[in-house]
């Protein structure tokens, strides 16, 4: 009876806490450190190229295959270019299109599964069965034949479409064309739970369109698990752009991607096998520290791991 | 349920004849077409020869039409000639399935053989260093890139001690017999298996952790079972209803893994088959290919749905919509 209610402290804020379980998670921390320096030095790749006084294309077939010296701290490649460098270069591009697609294939999937979840019905049947459709397609395969696709033929001009520029784009877009299909299963999924809560009648009987409805209340309450998918998605986004542009198909030379390093790595594994190690090691550690980051949100955004 | 497996049929009919179009036009889309092929081997063909060809072998006509009349002799059973391989595609392609099968069918039960048990053990001492060790293993197999795993596998075992095969199904020569193709198996095989196990095992012990929180497990326990008749009998065999579903749909991945291990390690399988048709220009080859791998994955697919319903009682597809894991 005489017991005093003491004031409870507030709770703390859902960044708070999202903050502190994501540190638990100790792989998902370092893997963000790993990932943020592997971004600053690839950020760094222009002022790596002007300390070591080289440059990322220039090719001096005098000093093939050179061991790791002070001009060259990992060796040059079997064209004599500084190995170092082109995977700074390599791992600008390797990120970029990454990020760059996962992002892309998240907009689609958030789109679809929004109209589907909202709208329901037939839309939703339709929309659900084209993401079974695309879930159960041979993905590498396909693909495959997307990027081999002669961009001339769909009536691009010539040059442009020989250009290595335009292979980067042609990267993000055939990979989110394949990859959106997670996000929108998610994104339906909370987005059917969403709408018949009261906030969103309540919006529908002030006179909020259904786009409104979207955009405003639906799509801020179904953001975590786009975040957690996409950020599971840039590490395969890594493995696919890397394995198409190893068969030559992908990001085409003389842009370095970690991936088209390896292009004709087969004949190198008897005279420079390191040649071999280097892009494809930082590859896996990428996408390892991807996987990881997002297996660290998934749990920290939880809501029954919070709860707890 | 009759029902159910019916409509499910159609709608996978459905999609793989919509996919034969696409793959057709998209195939239509890759670099050069037959004509010039021809003109490149015969450097006396004119433009107006090379007119003339595409008029008599229907090039020139719409999209549509050039489909049709291919769908209409597929359905015949006439799939066409394969350029690189000079026989009809259908002629060609069972024995390179055939190594394809070996190659995902052993891999694939040397991967189960390792996930059930590993998933189980992470699953019964969940977060103990043990558990975090195989969690490692797992990431560290579901993110390597598959032709740089191969390369680094064929650079250890092959180059710097070499004791294993690099290519190929058989030496030069042959007359290896049964232990020359096993030899030349081991690398291929421990690179598919290293691809798919990190993720078996995951769903492994999802599964488990899962199944041990429910209250016939507290029920079994109660009434006196032992920890390792609850674990192996009563929780493993409800935790493989989920795992065989997911393990079923990742059939697509699995190929998709199998495609570049066959490449790296130059073995003649259908991963092979449909990227070296697809990067030779073996149009007829490389439709037929791909459509059947669709197919196949599309028939993996309905089988863990139909595996899903059948393995769980409670699970009911009578109304057909709506109740897909």
């Amino acid at each position: 009876m005489t017991d005093i209610v003491r004031p409870t402290a507030p709770p703390d804020g859902m960044l708070i806490l999202f903050a502190r379980r994501f540190a638990d998670h100790r792989l998902a921390l370092a893997s963000l450190v790993v990932l943020l320096a592997l971004a600053l030095l690839a950020a760094a790749a222009p002022a790596a190229e002007w300390l070591l006084g080289v440059s990322a294309n220039s090719v001096n077939l005098t000093i093939r295959f050179a061991p790791p010296s002070l001009a060259h701290p990992f060796g040059t490649d079997e064209l004599g270019r500084d190995l170092l460098v082109r995977l700074l270069y390599g791992g600008r591009i390797s990120l970029a299109v990454g990020i760059a697609a996962a992002l892309a294939s998240a907009v689609i999937g958030t789109i679809i599964g929004l109209l589907a979840g909202y709208y329901g019905g037939k839309l939703d049947a339709l929309l659900m069965r084209l993401t079974d459709g695309v879930i159960a397609l041979p993905l590498l395969p396909l693909l495959i034949v997307l990027a081999a696709v002669d961009l001339t033929k769909i009536g691009l001009p010539a040059e442009l479409a020989r250009d290595p520029d335009v292979s980067l784009y042609r990267m993000v877009v055939i990979i989110a064309l394949v990859s959106w299909t997670t996000v929108a299963r998610l994104v339906r999924g909370a987005t059917l739970s969403v709408r018949e809560r009261e906030f969103v009648l309540a919006a529908a009987a002030c006179g909020a369109g259904p786009l409104r409805i979207m955009a405003v209340h639906i799509l801020p309450n179904v953001v975590s698990p786009i975040i957690v998918a996409t950020t599971l998605s840039v590490g395969n986004v890594i493995l696919l752009e890397s394995v198409l542009s190893f068969l030559g198909l992908g990001i085409q030379p003389p842009i370095a991607s970690w991936g088209n390093m390896l292009t004709g790595a087969q004949e190198l594994i008897w005279s420079a096998p390191q040649l071999v190690f280097w892009p494809g090691a930082l590859i896996f550690a990428t996408v390892i520290a991807f996987n990881f980051l997002g297996d660290g949100m998934q749990d920290a955004l939880d809501p029954r791991a919070i709860t707890r | 349920m009759i029902r159910y497996i019916l409509q499910r049929l159609g709608e996978s009919a459905a999609v793989i004849a919509l996919m034969s179009f696409v793959i057709y036009a998209l195939i239509g889309l890759m670099p050069g077409d037959p004509i010039d092929l021809m003109i490149n081997s015969d450097p006396r063909l004119t433009p107006a020869d090379a007119a003339r060809l595409r008029a008599v072998y229907g090039l020139d006509r719409p999209l549509v039409d050039r489909y049709l009349s291919w769908a209409a002799a597929a359905i015949g059973g006439d799939f066409g000639n394969s350029r690189l391989h000079v026989r009809p595609v259908l002629d060609v392609m069972p024995g390179f399935l055939l190594n394809t099968v070996k190659l995902m069918g052993l891999s694939f039960i040397l991967s189960v053989a390792i996930a059930i048990p590993a998933g189980v053990i992470a699953a019964r001492r969940q977060n103990s260093r043990l558990d975090h060790v195989i969690n490692l293993l797992c990431f560290a197999g579901i993110s390597v890139p598959v032709f740089w795993l191969a390369l680094m596998l064929i650079i250890l075992f092959s180059v710097m001690m070499p004791i294993l095969p690099a290519s190929g199904i058989a030496s030069v020569g042959g007359g290896g017999g049964i232990m020359d193709a096993a030899r030349h198996l081991v690398l291929p095989v421990a690179t598919l298996t290293i691809f798919s196990v990190g993720s078996y095992t995951r769903f492994v012990r999802a599964a488990m952790i899962e199944v041990l929180r429910q209250d016939y497990i507290r029920t079994a326990r109660a009434k006196g079972a032992g920890p390792s008749r609850i674990v192996w009998v009563h929780a493993l065999r409800n935790a493989m209803i989920p795992v065989v579903t997911v393990i079923a749909l990742s059939f697509g991945t699995l190929f998709s893994g199998a495609l570049i291990t066959e490449t790296m390690f130059a073995y003649p399988g259908m991963g092979k088959l449909i990227y070296d048709s697809i990067m030779g220009n073996d149009y007829n080859m490389a439709l037929v290919t791909l459509l059947f791998a669709t197919a196949v994955t599309l028939a993996a697919n309905l089988l863990a749905d139909l595996a899903y319903a059948w393995l769980d009682p409670r699970i009911s597809y009578a109304a057909g919509e709506g109740a897909r894991p």
